[in-house]
This record gives C-alpha cells, sequence and structure tokens, in this order.
C-alpha cells in the first residue's frame, strides 16, 4: 500500500514508522525538516520537505498513485484542505484528516472525508477510564506498571485509609486482608463524585 | 447588501471600509483580539474577535442572514475552510474566498467557492503584459468551472497570421471573443484577418488548450 503522511509531529512520525515496519510505502510530507528528526534511522520510507495543502507538493509525492493519505499536521484547516485536494485533484481512493474541533470533523464527514478527532478520542477514553476502570478502554488509557515510590500519604486522604489498616495489620491490631480491601475500594470506589 | 468579511489584514480593512462607504452592511471577523480592537476603533463595533472558521461565530456575525461572504485571510486553507462552513451550516448565496496559491483556484471553484480571487495570478498577469508572450495567458476562469478565457499574442511568425478565421480550424468547444488591435476592438468575424500584433481573446476549454496554442503559437 502506499501511504502519504502530511505533517511529521509525534503522531504522523509515529503513524509513518508504523506502516513503514509494516512494509508500506511511506511518504512523509512536512514543512519543518528538522520535524524529520522524529523519524528513528531505520525507517525506510521517503521525506519531502513542503508544504502538503500545495498541489505542487503532493505531485512530487506522487499523490496520484497513491492508496491513501493522512493529514496529520497541526492545523484543522490545513488538514482539511490537504484531504481535499487530494480527494478531489489526486483521485486518491481513501482520504483521512484529523481534525480536532469536533464540529468542523463531522461537517467534513458530510463531505466525504474520514476524520480523527484527538477531542472525541481523548474525551471518550477518560470518561470510561473514570468509570470503568483503565482496563476497559482497550488500551488507550494504560495501567501503571510498577508501584509508586512509597510515601507518607497525605492526612485525610484516601490513600491514608489504605497505608494505616496495612500498619494495624503489621500490628496484628488489625485482621490480615484489612489493607487488601481497602486498597481494591480505593481502586474500584468511584468516589464521591461518581 | 449585508455582507461578511473574514480576516482584518489589510485586504480585509480596506475591502471593509470600502463596503460601509458605499453604504453597505458589514461584519467582520478577526482572530486576533488587539487586531479586532484596533479595526473597531476605527470603524466603529463591527467586529468579532474570533476565528471566523467556527460556526458559533460566524453565527454570532449573523451569517444566517449575510448576502455574500468574503474570506481575505492571508491563508488559503483558512479561506477555504471559511466559506465551506458559511455554505454548509448558514446557506450564503455567494461566497468569495482569496486565494494566494493561484493553483488553488480550480480546487476551491470546485468545492462550491462562488468566485476566487488571486492576487498572484493578477500580478502574474500584468507582468507577463510586459514581456513577449510565446504562450497562452490566462485571464480568468469562467463560473461553473472547465472553461476559461486566454489570450494569444499573433506575431509575425504565428502559423495563423494573415489568415482569415473561417480558415482556422478551432478545436471544439473553442470561440474567439474578439480582437484586440492597438486599442481598437475588432469584432471577431469569418472574414476577419489576423495580422501581426493583434492580440485575440478566446474561450477555450481545458482539453481544446493545447491545439489552440499549437494552432496559434506553433510548436
Amino acid at each position: 500500500m502506499r501511504v502519504i503522511i502530511i505533517g511529521c509531529g509525534r503522531v504522523g512520525a509515529a503513524t509513518a514508522v508504523a506502516l513503514d515496519k509494516r512494509g508500506d510505502h511511506v511518504t512523509v510530507i512536512d514543512i519543518d525538516e528538522h520535524a524529520f528528526a522524529r523519524l528513528p534511522t531505520d525507517y525506510s520510507g521517503v521525506t519531502i520537505r513542503g508544504n502538503g495543502t500545495d498541489e505542487d507538493v503532493l505531485r512530487s509525492a506522487e499523490a496520484e498513485m497513491a492508496d491513501i493519505v493522512m493529514a496529520l499536521t497541526e492545523g484543522d484547516n490545513r488538514n482539511a484542505m490537504a484531504a481535499q485536494l487530494a480527494k478531489h485533484v489526486f483521485g486518491v481512493p481513501r482520504v483521512i484528516a484529523k481534525i480536532n474541533d469536533p464540529l468542523r470533523a463531522s461537517a467534513y464527514r458530510t463531505l466525504g472525508l474520514e476524520t480523527i478527532c484527538r477531542t472525541n478520542i481523548l474525551s471518550e477514553a477518560l470518561a470510561t477510564a473514570a468509570a470503568e476502570g483503565a482496563a476497559a478502554t482497550n488500551g488507550m488509557v494504560e495501567e501503571p506498571t510498577a508501584e509508586p515510590m512509597r510515601g507518607v500519604p497525605p492526612a485525610g486522604s484516601r490513600a491514608e485509609a489504605v497505608a494505616e489498616a496495612a500498619v494495624a495489620e503489621d500490628e496484628g491490631t488489625a485482621e490480615p486482608g484489612t489493607a487488601e480491601r481497602a486498597a481494591e475500594a480505593l481502586a474500584t470506589d468511584p468516589g464521591e463524585e461518581g | 447588501m449585508y455582507v461578511v468579511v473574514i480576516g482584518g489584514g489589510n485586504v480585509g480593512f480596506y475591502l471593509t471600509r470600502e463596503l460601509l462607504q458605499a453604504g453597505h452592511e458589514v461584519v467582520m471577523i478577526e482572530k486576533n483580539a488587539s487586531r479586532a480592537r484596533q479595526i473597531a476603533d476605527e470603524l466603529g463595533s463591527i467586529v468579532v474577535p474570533n476565528d471566523g472558521c467556527e460556526g458559533r461565530y460566524q453565527e454570532m456575525a449573523g451569517m444566517g442572514r449575510a448576502d455574500v461572504v468574503a474570506a481575505v485571510t492571508g491563508d488559503d486553507e483558512d479561506n477555504l475552510v471559511a466559506c465551506q462552513v458559511a455554505k454548509m451550516h448558514f446557506n450564503v448565496p455567494r461566497a468569495i474566498a482569496r486565494v494566494n496559491n493561484p493553483k488553488n483556484e480550480a480546487l476551491f471553484r470546485q468545492l462550491a467557492i462562488d468566485d476566487t480571487v488571486s492576487p498572484t495570478r493578477t500580478i502574474l498577469g500584468v507582468i507577463e503584459h510586459e514581456i513577449p508572450m510565446h504562450d497562452l495567458l490566462h485571464l480568468a476562469e469562467l463560473e461553473g468551472g472547465g472553461l476559461e478565457i486566454v489570450e494569444a499574442q499573433i506575431t509575425a511568425d504565428s502559423p495563423v497570421v494573415g489568415r482569415e478565421l473561417r480558415d482556422i480550424p478551432l478545436p471544439d468547444g473553442t470561440s474567439v471573443a474578439v480582437i484586440l488591435r492597438g486599442s481598437r476592438a475588432v469584432p471577431a468575424r469569418p472574414e476577419t484577418r489576423l495580422t501581426d500584433g493583434d492580440r485575440m481573446l478566446a474561450i477555450t476549454s481545458a482539453d481544446g488548450e493545447p491545439e489552440l496554442r499549437r494552432l496559434l503559437i506553433g510548436d
């Protein structure tokens, strides 16, 4: 598959690397040469310095041969225009535009663009994580991979109750398992707001 | 007429001032708050100090009852999106976009922008008038797309010099509008004979253009 990625920011670079590793033919366009420093040395695709909303630049990227164009710059309007240029002038079968304003994103879907909206993705993932835990977000919110460094929990905090239960257990003034239950309650209880 | 101007740069500022002086009702949307304040100081409280590409600020500017929207910022992508939002959400009858990269004009027309104005193309046209031409000069694209008005300079070594229009096998869909001879406009009649120094204005399509160039200017 031939892929053109416009915008070599964090998202563009990571997408380019993932597709390159999969064996796709990847071309990345960015207006700033320094942005290509985000690509690792073993990236085997093409890089083009230029403005992705410029027809001539897209032509030099062989947009007419592309299977998919993704517009992933930091500007919603730039992405909307680059995507429409790819679709209407070069006849690219699939175009995806990153449009972070949810209203604008839904408007452009009615004009035949696929859109990805960071605002919607993040807010949905965070709302799910808050209500059902990180595991329910399908990897979008990730759980910690190590215990936090030990410190004294602030007085009156919910974490202090767990620490006190652990001390009481050690001293034999509480049943074994009290601290574990307190920790579980802390992890699953959605709190006063929930 | 009720006009919404998007972008308060020099073009937007003078456009708004001229429209107001001509008696039109105008509201401007300008993103930069201090620039918006400066313009409001000079022209009155007709400035919405926000992003003209967003529907809610267009609504605030009364886009729903606008006759014309003119998007004249320095960025083609902003002008495109502002016009598309105005068309999609508010059904504005006429959307005009300033286009900096002349190659974007065709795309904008295709995306239902009613009129495009390219200062780049205008200046290019002026410069090309000053130097000898060996090519067709693009004067304007016609509404609806597909057709354009071109100008060809007829020189002594042009293949059609000295011939009558009826003897020139024009490509399908191409029509000669008028011949400019000195400061006179000569009607394009079948018996009109082309002479050195004539400028021919013709209407042609993208398909007919290469053949027209070959006929008038040679290979």
